[in-house]
């Protein structure tokens, strides 16, 4: 008997092995250099020091706002889009979708013409009161802008995947589509959401063209670490190495919880697997 | 206090008028794609007909013809529906599924419970309640299933072949337990099975093509099928043809029979059809002569095993059948595409007109 347990054929050529070493490395590397270059003996210091603490407590501040602002908005977008049938359906996903491909400062000087003093809106909102650009609230719209598809490309897949024979059976069971969201449809597809949430909050925590553009970089208002460590650059190698480091950590934390491995309480495609002996050495 | 439906779908080609009589089960059947499952998602809301109106007790389900624009939603509607899978809601225990339509309608949690509690108990699945879908075999997952319908208390239970994912060993229990739970209760039930239909149903109706080709007490439907599906649900051959004083003549083929249940005599010239069981069916290599008989030429299409007999599939596309013996099979030396003549007593065909 072999002690191996996977025996089955993967059908995958050798040479297919060592691209996919090349590929790896080339993101892997880069990390590995970057971590040889740390100073060590200054470690803490640099990233304890009052400017990086400030960068880093604005960056998980406002990271943590613009995830729920894209739960909030797009969760709606992610069911319609999966769900709903109206005119503009398709066009509606691609333009959602558009800050995916965008360059970052490009949706920054969108935003600034939206929500800017001279912007679309930003006259009417500064006759309210609100002056949006340049404080952190602009960081937080910055940063749901260009997070914002991650969580909708996630759940509206987790949304299709599940489809929605289960909601069709609640709603046959009396309960009304506010309540088949609330107890079929979204604890479903909760996997996939959180999934999304981590994604968007991973992206967030990285922007930078976007805020930079609209936001400006206003220590303790608007400069996340992102920033901070590209304005220490100039200044202080060692202090942006050792922040970009904390942001890699980060960054690790964030994938690994995104994708941990299966969970109890994902949705189930069929019931009907259990063998036959199963079923008769149950009824009595 | 009675269910009607009109609906159209025209897209499909699907016309159904249907009635459903307090406390009565309907068993709909015919072929794959006749519009079954587009009937019952109708009636549940789940699909919207063209045109159409459908009453559930009084309270009206859609009207839609005419002007009319009336349409109530899947869930004020009161009909569940039980499909082919049992689709228990995975995140949910089995006894959080069973109270799922209590609640939705309002009830207290405790009341939910309470009720959720007595349909496992109808169901024989009491002890199950505290366990996931998951960890359900298919035919406990069905019963729960049943239980989580009965317990939304709809005025219209609605069954798309909730028999047909469950192995052999599970099918006949469910098949009991509906037959229990059934009784007295309005309900469809889409079935396959001709024994569902004889065990579970007042009623059979037997669409095909989208609109309704015959329907009829069960035992009737079986006895005098009207529609080849039907013939072919109670195993018999089916000759759809013109009625002649002596019989029936269709296409070439000419049938003498009985017609001892008809209150007179053959009603020549009106459509008809001669029905017959492939057991009554002879085979021979050459015209036979003598005895009231029929027999005609066919050519042998396909031969499977039927039984412990061999069934001899053959004329009319291999649309006829004569069930024989092997032994006898292997004395003629069958073979498809060999001329044979089918015999046919007299007796054994019965014509009715249609």
């Amino acid at each position: 008997m072999t002690t191996r347990k996977t025996a089955t054929y993967t059908g995958i050529p050798g040479w297919i092995y060592a691209v996919a070493a090349a590929g790896a490395l080339l993101v892997v590397l880069p990390l590995a250099a970057m971590v040889a270059r740390v100073n060590w003996a200054n470690f803490i210091p640099l990233i304890t020091s009052e400017s990086s603490l400030t960068a880093l407590g604005l960056s998980l501040r406002t990271s943590a706002a613009s995830t729920v602002l894209c739960i909030v908005l797009g969760v709606p977008l992610a069911l319609v889009l999966a769900r709903g049938s109206f005119p503009g359906q398709r066009v509606l996903r691609s333009l959602v979708l558009l800050p995916l491909v965008l360059p970052p400062v490009v949706g920054g000087i969108a935003l600034l013409y939206t929500f800017g003093r001279q912007g679309l809106l930003g006259r009417t909102l500064e006759v309210a009161g609100l002056q949006i650009a340049f404080s952190t609230t602009a960081v937080v719209l910055a940063q749901t802008f260009v997070a914002l598809p991650f969580l909708v490309v996630s759940l509206e897949g987790a949304l299709r995947i599940a489809g929605s024979r289960y909601e069709s059976v609640a709603a046959t069971l009396g309960a009304g589509p506010s309540t088949v969201l609330r107890r079929i449809t979204l604890p479903l597809v909760l996997p996939g959401l959180a999934s999304g949430a981590v994604l968007s909050f991973a992206r967030s925590l990285g922007e930078f063209g976007a805020t930079l553009t609209f936001a400006g970089s206003l220590q303790g208002v608007t400069r996340t670490l992102p920033l901070e460590i590209y304005l220490q650059r100039e200044t202080d190698a060692d202090a942006a190495v050792a922040l970009s480091l904390v942001l890699v950590a980060v960054a690790i934390a964030v994938v690994a919880l995104a994708y941990r491995g299966p969970r109890a309480g994902r949705p189930v495609r069929a019931e009907s697997t259990t063998p036959a002996s199963a079923t008769g050495g149950a009824v009595q | 206090m009675t269910f009607v439906v009109e609906a159209a779908v025209d897209g499909r080609g699907f016309d159904v008028s249907l009635r459903v009589g307090p406390g009565e089960t309907v068993a709909v059947m015919g072929p794959n794609g006749a519009g079954k499952s587009t009937l019952l998602n109708v009636i549940a809301g789940l699909l919207h007909p063209d045109s159409g109106k459908a009453e559930l007790d009084g309270r009206t389900l859609f009207h839609l013809t005419g002007g009319h624009g009336e349409w109530t939603a899947p869930h004020h509607r009161g009909t569940a529906l039980l499909a082919q899978e049992p689709l228990l809601f995975p995140h949910l225990s089995v006894l959080e599924n069973v109270a799922f339509g209590p609640r939705s309608a309002g009830a207290s949690k405790q009341a939910a419970r309470e009720s959720a509690l007595r349909w496992l108990a109808e169901v024989e699945a009491g002890e199950l309640q505290a366990r996931r879908p998951a960890e359900l075999s298919g035919g406990q997952a069905q019963r729960v299933a049943v239980a989580r319908a009965l317990a939304a208390d709809p005025g219209l239970l609605l069954l798309d072949e909730p028999m047909a994912a469950l192995d052999i060993h599970a099918a006949p229990l469910l098949r009991r337990l509906l037959k229990r739970v059934l009784a007295g209760r309005r309900a469809i039930i889409i079935t396959h099975d001709v024994l569902d239909a004889l065990m579970l149903a007042d009623r059979v109706v037997i669409l095909e093509n989208g609109s309704i080709s015959e329907e009829g007490l069960t035992r009737e439907v079986l006895q005098r099928p009207r529609s080849r599906f039907a013939a072919g649900l109670a195993g018999l051959n089916f000759v759809a043809g013109g009625i002649t004083e002596h019989g029936l003549e269709a296409g070439g083929l000419s049938l003498h029979g009985q017609h001892h249940d008809l209150p007179g005599p053959l009603p020549a010239g009106q459509p008809g059809v001669a029905v017959f069981p492939p057991s009554a069916v002879s085979v021979f290599l050459s015209e036979p002569h003598g005895s009231p008989r029929n027999a005609f030429p066919v050519t042998v299409a396909e031969l499977e095993p039927h039984g412990d007999q061999i069934r001899v599939r053959a004329g009319r596309g291999g649309l006829l059948g004569a069930d024989i013996t092997p032994s006898a099979a292997a004395d003629l030396g069958l073979e498809p595409g060999m001329k044979v003549y089918f015999v046919v007593k007299a007796g054994a065909v019965a014509i009715y007109p249609t």
